[in-house]
């Protein structure tokens, strides 16, 4: 019998008032479901004959065969069937965006919710986590050597993909901590950064090399990677370049871009400060500029750093939002103030040189523009000041400029996307690939994971041949 | 088994300053003059950009000089050799243009000697004709004066205080040398900012290009945080991938002084909180 409820079983949440004054996750309880909860939800799963909700995932996550799996209990199996094609799940369960990839292929979506795909997924690697020891994989090497560079999604899955199938992997991290965007972006109240050591743990056990303060261009080039026995090279270096607006005042003491503000909260741990020895500044009253899920999560980080009010600034409506629902609707419930169709102009600051306040005008949406979306236009006359002392920009990055800049012969678009081949992620160089967000600029986790998949296809093919 | 890069030396300058060398074989390869490290202590650390000092690539060890001014670099000047640090990464910015010059005069002020020395050194190694004048509180607080002798044509050492009997600063030296009528195709000013400022107001007048080093606050140091940010030539750059060093005359000053000071309470505070802990064990 068929579980008819529309709705998906719900997730237990912490209450929003408190966890908008701590940066435990969000989802109470560690697998956010129990294991009678998580049976309800797979049993709504119809098992399709065509599942379409594996067209939705870059990764091609064997999604019905590991929910049925939780329906009969395996849920080390289950786990084992998501890794086959999904290095990461426990992050995949927690930041992609369903909604708009699995789930919104889901069948059940038409009447109703979709399965929880997002929720199983997370509840399995979960519960692996805690249960299941981690085996050290054994898989014949075939002493064929790749070099990956960046240990973000991309990077982390091209890596493991590679090294199941025996090849000798070693990534080359620029930071102190392996993980990249999973590490020093997303907060600890949406990912763990427990889990992403244990995600990464798992791959050392496959034998990948983590090499750390390595800043590829600078202390090896990819020539003299070759040089020491590479046969290829993968660049999953990621966009790193913040973006500021170029309006006055942004170099005033209390602008962040984005970056400089999850980086010092999440990667150095600011919110423990002085326990932790880097420290980050933040205003009673806080503006973050911008509409998609990092500006949701700086937002949410400086309500949780004690801000007594945070505001979003973004200059189009809440539907051309480019965040998840799920972050819009995190952020709203634990006070986060949207001021939408608003832009500022300037920022101006004390004698000091701290930020005092910004000056904003008001938009109204005009003509759809080439991507589609209804193009902003300013109401004339609608200049207004917003009262603030910390203002964070998070209006986009593109690729670090580094790696383009120290390799002769690299194809780089003009924004400094770095070229590939669409199917395979070959680049101009023989026998270098590159993937996520270094070749698409800012992206989701999932799509840089599917582009780390697809090269490491790719790479296997190359050093075939 | 965590890596640690090792402290092979340790030798105290003056009480305040403290000179290391680290075993970092792959950095050493790498590093020449103008370019930075950013080293971090343990796991609870801060990340703090210094400029590389020397390097010795065939023994595979990279020079730092620091002044113990906060609660890291106090924390390094404790340890001794023998003891290693958690993160040691570089080499970092672009180095130094050194090419195609004739004169130079390399003015250091303090701990910005520490950096201006490879310069002098490099440009030295390739025949140029190097005025050093470098500038300290008092008699007690110089440094590097035998190597930049060595690293210099002539060298002009000056005190605030006059202890080392040349009272003024670096800029009351350089001044004098323009009007004996000294002709620099390029000067080199590393130091405190309101001393590279009074420099480049100088060359400015004298229209001599004028090279300085930015020490700006960084967290990753490869241009991912934006936080080492200045104005140059009325454009925003980035310290760590843009620099750190900048043509000085278009360098907005004022605005590197203020950015300089943001976490001066927080500093403040973590040092005392330092000290205070030290005082109890």
């Amino acid at each position: 019998m068929i579980d008819q409820t529309l709705k998906k079983v719900e997730i237990l949440e912490q209450d929003p008032n408190t966890r908008n004054k701590n940066f435990l996750e969000v989802a109470l309880g560690y697998m956010g479901l129990s294991e009678t909860m998580a049976k309800e939800e797979a049993g709504r799963c119809l098992n399709c004959k065509y599942p379409k909700c594996m067209d939705g995932c870059p990764v091609g996550v064997q999604i019905p065969q590991f929910i049925e799996l939780i329906v009969s209990g395996d849920l080390e199996e289950a786990y084992q069937k998501i890794r086959e094609t999904n290095s990461l799940p426990a992050v995949c369960g927690r930041v992609c965006p369903q909604e708009s990839q699995c789930e919104a292929k889901c069948v059940r979506g038409t009447k109703g919710e979709p399965v929880a795909i997002g929720r199983l997924e997370r509840f399995v690697a979960d519960w692996h986590i805690k249960y299941a020891a981690n085996k050290p994989i054994h898989v014949a090497k075939n002493g064929k050597k790749v070099a990956v560079i960046g240990s973000g999604p991309a990077g982390l899955t091209c890596a493991g993909d590679l090294a199941k199938s025996g090849y000798e992997v070693t990534i080359f991290e620029a930071f102190h901590t392996p993980g990249g965007v999973l590490m020093y972006g997303i907060p600890e109240f949406r990912l763990p950064k427990a889990l992403v050591q244990k995600e990464i743990d798992q791959l050392r056990a496959l034998g990948v090399e983590v090499r750390l303060n390595m800043v590829i261009g600078r202390i090896y080039s990819l020539d003299e990677l070759k040089q020491d026995g590479y046969a290829a090279i993968f660049i999953g270096s990621g966009a790193g370049l913040p973006s500021f607006m170029g309006i006055p005042g942004e170099n005033l003491k209390g602008v962040f871009s984005a970056n400089e503000f999850l980086t010092r909260i999440n990667l150095m741990k600011a919110y423990k400060f002085p326990e932790c020895d880097t420290p980050v500044k933040v205003g009673k009253n806080v503006a973050v500029i911008g509409g998609g899920n990092v500006a949701m999560d700086a937002a949410r980080c400086a309500k949780r750093m004690g801000a007594e009010k945070v505001y979003i600034v973004y200059r189009r409506s809440e539907e051309e939002m480019p965040a998840r629902n799920e972050e819009i609707h995190h952020a709203k419930e634990e006070g986060i103030i949207f001021k939408l169709l608003t832009a500022p102009t300037k920022i101006m600051g004390t004698e000091d040189g701290w930020v005092k306040v910004m000056e904003c005008v008001e938009m109204k949406l005009g003509e759809r523009d080439g991507d589609g979306r209804r193009r902003p236009v300013i109401i004339k006359g609608s200049e207004h000041l917003l009262p603030v002392e910390t203002v964070i920009m998070a209006i986009g990055q593109s690729p670090n400029p580094l790696i383009k800049d120290t390799t002769a012969g690299l194809k780089t678009e003009p924004w400094g996307g770095i070229v590939v081949e669409e199917e395979t992620g070959a680049t101009s160089l023989p026998g270098v690939y590159a993937g996520g967000d270094a070749v698409t600029g800012a992206a989701t986790v999932i799509l840089a994971m599917g582009a780390g998949r697809k090269a490491a296809q790719a790479i296997k093919k190359y050093l075939q041949a | 088994m965590v890596h640690m890069y090792n402290i092979v030396k340790k030798e105290k300058l003056t009480p305040q300053v403290t000179l290391m060398e680290i075993n970092a074989p792959l950095v050493a390869k790498k590093a020449e003059p103008g370019q930075f490290i950013i080293f971090r202590i343990d796991e609870d650390g801060e990340r703090i950009p210094l400029t590389i000092a020397d390097y010795d690539r065939d023994k595979g060890i990279v020079t730092i000089i620091f002044q113990e001014v906060g609660k890291s670099t106090k924390k390094l000047g404790a340890m001794d050799a023998g003891q290693g640090i958690l993160d040691f990464v570089g080499p970092l910015g672009k180095p130094s243009h050194l090419d195609g010059v004739k004169k130079v005069a390399v003015i250091g002020g303090g701990l910005g000697t520490a950096i201006a020395y490879p310069q002098a050194k490099k440009l030295k190694s390739l025949r140029v004709q190097v005025d050093a004048i470098i500038g300290f509180r008092n008699k007690d607080s110089i440094i590097l004066e035998k190597e930049m002798t060595a690293a210099s044509s002539r060298l002009f050492v000056t005190t605030d205080d006059g202890s080392n009997g040349n009272k003024g600063f670096v800029t009351d030296t350089f001044k004098k040398l323009l009007s004996e009528g000294k002709i620099y195709d390029l000067v080199i000013a590393i130091g405190p900012l309101i001393m590279m400022k009074a420099v480049c107001e100088l060359t400015r007048e004298a229209e001599i290009k004028t090279v300085i080093s930015m020490n700006s606050i960084m967290v990753d140091g490869t241009g991912m945080c934006g936080c080492c940010r200045l104005t140059v030539g009325g454009k925003i750059k980035f310290a760590c991938v843009d620099g750190p060093d900048f043509p000085g005359h278009e360098v907005d000053f004022d605005e590197a002084i203020s950015r300089q000071d943001i976490y001066r309470q927080e500093e403040r505070l973590s040092l005392e909180r330092h000290e205070c802990r030290l005082g109890k064990n």
